[in-house]
C-alpha cells in the first residue's frame, strides 16, 4: 500500500475543479495547472525513487484486496511515462500561455488540460481493465473538447470525425472487455495474467486479444491511422502537442501492457503480428511525411511513423528491443511535442503552412532555426541526441528476433524522415527571406523558452543516456517478468 | 439475449454508415447500448441472494457485470450528449448535416 500512488491522478482532477469555479482568474488557472504538473513530476520522481528500492508499489482504492476492488499499480514502465508527461505538458501549457487565444483560456482550457492529465495517468498506473476503459474515457472526453474548442470550422469538421472514431473504438473497448470477463471471470490485471496462463492462449483469448488490439491500434494510431492527421492538424498548435506526445502514448503503452503481462504467451502469432502493424505504419506513414508540402502534414505523419518504430522494438520482444522501445517512448513523446511545437510556431510567424511559400526564415529567427535543426537531427535518431539509443537498439532487437525485413524498413524510414523533416527545414529556412520584420503574422516573443527547454531536453536525454540507464534497464525487466507484477498485487499466496 | 445485441449492433452499424449526423449520433447510441447488453449477458445472469455478508445465503449474483454497465451507460450518456452539441454545432457553422461534405479544402 502506497498513498502516493492516487496523487498523480487525484490532484489534476482537484485542480481543475477549482479552476472551474473561480472561472474568469485567468493567471489562477495559469498558476494552479503549472503547480500541479510541478507537483506530479515531483511525485513521480519521488515514485521512482521507491520504486527503484522497494519494487512495485500498489495501491488498494477502499482497502479492496486485489482482484476484488480495484488497485493502482506503480511499476517503473509507467511511472517513467507519467514523469516525461508532466514535463512535456509542462512547456507545451507554458507554450499555450502566449499562444492560446483569451477566448479558449476563459473556456477552459486549463482545466480541461489537467482533466487530460488525469485520464493519462489514471491509464498508465491503473492495474485493471475497466479502469483502464474508464480513464480512457475521461481522457478522451477531455480531448474531444480539447479539439472542438473554439470552434472554427475545420475544427468542428474534423472534431465530428475524431468523435465518432474514437466512440467506436470505446465501444469495441467495451465488447472485448466483456468477452475478457466471460472466459476469465475476473478483470484485474495480473489476476488475468493467472488465468490466462493457466488455461493457455487458445484460440478464443487470441481472437480476444485481437479485439483489443484494434481497439488500442485505433487509439495509438497503429495502422489504423487514418483519422491522426487530419485532427491533429485541426487543434491549435500547443494542444496538438500535447496530444501527440500523450494521446497516441497511452495507445502504446496499453497495447505493450496488454501484451507483455496478460497475451504473452504466443508471440510467434501476437507479437509478429503486431511486427507487420508496425512495418505497415512506418512505411505509410513515411510515404505521407514524404509526399505532402504542408508543415502540419508532415510533421503529423512523423508521429505515425514513430508509433510504427516504438511498436516494431516491442515487436521483436526481446529484452534489447524493449530497451529501446523503451529510450523510443522517452525521446518520442519529448520530440514529438517539440516538432509540433517548432512548426506551429513556424505557422504562426508565417501565417502559412505550404513550404513553397516561405524561406528564409533564419535570417530573422535563428535560435528557431537551430532549434529546429537539432529537432530534425534528434527525430531523425543522429547520434549524439536523444533519438540515436532507442534507434539502435530497436534495430538490434528486431535483428535478434529475426525480423530482419522490420528492422530494414525501420532503417529506410528514418531516412524518409529526414528527408522530410529537412525538405521543411531546408525551404523554410534556407533561401533569401521573402517576409519582412515587420511583416510577420505574430511574434515569437514568449514561445521559444519552452521549445528551447524541450531541446535542451532532447540533447541531455542522449547525452546522459546513461543516468537513465537503470531506470530503462528495470521497466524493461519489469515488461519481460511478469511475475513481478502479479507478486507485487496479488500478494505473494497467488490466487 | 445474444440475438438482441447482433440486432442493435446490425442497426448501429446501419446507421453510423449512413450520411446524416444524427442518425451517425443514433447509430453510436445504439451501438452503445448492445454493447452493454453484452456486457450483460456475457457477465451471465446468476440468480441468489444479494452479495452481502451476513446473509444466510448459497448462491450470490455476480454484482460486477451490472458495475460496469452503470459505469459504461453513464460514459455513454456524457459523450452522446457532447456529441450532438458539437454536431448541433458544426451544422450551425457549416451549415450541413451531410457528412460527404466534411471533407477538407486543398487550400486549408
Amino acid at each position: 500500500m502506497n498513498n502516493w500512488v492516487v496523487l498523480p491522478i487525484v490532484m489534476p482532477v482537484i485542480s481543475g475543479m477549482i479552476m472551474v469555479i473561480f472561472k474568469n482568474n485567468i493567471w489562477l488557472h495559469r498558476f494552479l495547472s503549472l503547480l500541479t504538473l510541478g507537483l506530479i513530476g515531483i511525485v513521480s520522481v519521488l515514485l521512482l525513487e521507491q520504486i527503484e528500492t522497494g519494487g512495485i508499489q500498489t495501491l488498494y482504492l477502499g482497502g479492496w484486496q486485489a482482484p476484488f476492488g480495484i488497485t493502482l499499480v506503480a511499476d517503473m514502465f509507467a511511472v517513467l511515462l507519467v514523469l516525461v508527461g508532466a514535463v512535456v505538458t509542462f512547456c507545451c501549457l507554458c507554450y499555450a500561455f502566449s499562444s492560446i487565444e483569451k477566448d479558449r483560456e476563459r473556456h477552459y482550457f486549463y482545466s480541461l488540460c489537467l482533466f487530460l492529465i488525469a485520464g493519462v495517468n489514471g491509464s498508465f498506473l491503473t492495474g485493471d481493465i475497466f479502469n483502464l476503459f474508464v480513464c480512457f474515457e475521461v481522457m478522451l472526453v477531455a480531448s474531444y473538447v480539447l479539439i472542438s474548442i473554439g470552434g472554427t470550422r475545420i475544427q468542428l469538421r474534423e472534431s465530428f470525425k475524431y468523435i465518432l472514431i474514437n466512440m467506436l473504438s470505446s465501444t469495441l473497448f467495451l465488447v472485448a472487455i466483456a468477452y475478457l470477463y466471460s472466459l476469465m471471470g475476473t478483470l484485474n490485471l495480473a489476476h488475468l495474467s493467472v488465468r490466462v496462463a493457466d488455461v493457455g492462449q487458445g484460440g478464443v483469448i487470441a481472437a480476444v486479444a485481437l479485439l483489443f488490439l484494434i481497439v488500442f491500434s485505433i487509439k495509438a494510431g497503429l495502422f489504423l491511422f487514418f483519422w491522426l492527421p487530419g485532427s491533429y492538424g485541426a487543434a491549435p498548435t500547443a494542444i496538438a502537442a500535447i496530444f501527440a506526445s500523450l494521446l497516441t502514448k497511452v495507445g502504446i503503452y496499453a497495447i505493450i501492457r496488454l501484451f507483455s503481462l496478460v497475451f504473452y504467451h504466443e508471440p510467434a502469432f501476437t507479437h509478429q503480428f503486431i511486427g507487420i502493424l508496425a512495418g505497415v505504419t512506418m512505411v505509410l506513414g513515411a510515404m505521407g511525411a514524404v509526399a505532402y508540402w504542408d508543415i502540419k502534414r508532415i510533421i503529423t505523419y512523423n508521429v505515425v511513423v514513430g508509433i510504427g518504430f516504438i511498436l516494431a522494438g516491442f515487436a521483436s520482444f526481446t529484452l534489447v528491443g524493449m530497451r529501446g522501445s523503451m529510450y523510443y517512448l522517452l525521446h518520442d513523446m519529448i520530440i514529438k511535442a517539440l516538432i509540433i511545437l517548432l512548426g506551429g510556431t513556424i505557422i504562426h510567424l508565417t501565417g502559412t503552412g505550404r513550404l513553397r511559400n516561405m524561406s528564409g526564415l533564419i535570417h530573422l529567427h535563428p535560435r528557431l532555426g537551430w532549434m529546429f535543426f537539432i529537432a530534425a537531427l534528434s527525430l531523425a535518431g543522429v547520434p549524439p541526441l536523444s533519438g540515436f539509443p532507442g534507434k539502435v537498439f530497436i534495430t538490434a532487437g528486431t535483428f535478434e528476433a529475426g525480423y530482419f525485413w522490420l528492422g530494414g524498413i525501420g532503417l529506410f524510414t528514418s531516412l524518409l524522415v529526414l528527408y522530410s523533416i529537412m525538405k521543411i527545414f531546408m525551404s523554410v529556412f534556407w533561401g533569401y527571406t521573402n517576409l519582412a520584420k515587420d511583416n510577420e503574422k505574430g511574434t515569437a516573443k514568449g514561445l521559444l523558452p519552452s521549445m528551447a527547454f524541450l531541446t535542451v531536453l532532447t540533447i541531455a536525454l542522449g547525452l546522459g543516456v546513461e543516468g537513465i540507464h537503470s531506470y530503462v534497464d528495470l521497466a524493461v525487466e519489469g515488461l519481460l517478468n511478469p511475475q513481478a507484477y502479479i507478486g507485487a498485487v496479488l500478494g505473494s499466496g497467488g490466487y | 439475449m445474444s440475438i438482441v445485441v447482433g440486432i442493435l449492433f446490425a442497426i448501429g452499424t446501419y446507421l453510423i454508415l449512413s450520411k446524416i449526423f444524427l442518425r451517425i449520433i443514433l447509430g453510436t447510441s445504439i451501438i452503445g447500448h448492445g454493447a452493454n447488453l453484452l456486457l450483460l449477458t456475457m457477465g451471465g445472469l446468476k440468480k441468489g441472494g444479494p452479495p452481502l455478508l451476513g446473509l444466510q445465503e448459497l448462491n450470490f449474483t455476480d454484482a460486477l457485470p451490472q458495475a460496469l454497465l452503470l459505469t459504461a451507460i453513464v460514459i455513454n450518456f456524457a459523450t452522446t450528449a457532447l456529441f450532438l452539441v458539437l454536431s448541433y454545432r458544426a451544422y450551425k457553422v457549416l451549415g450541413t448535416d451531410d457528412v460527404g461534405e466534411l471533407r477538407g479544402y486543398p487550400d486549408e
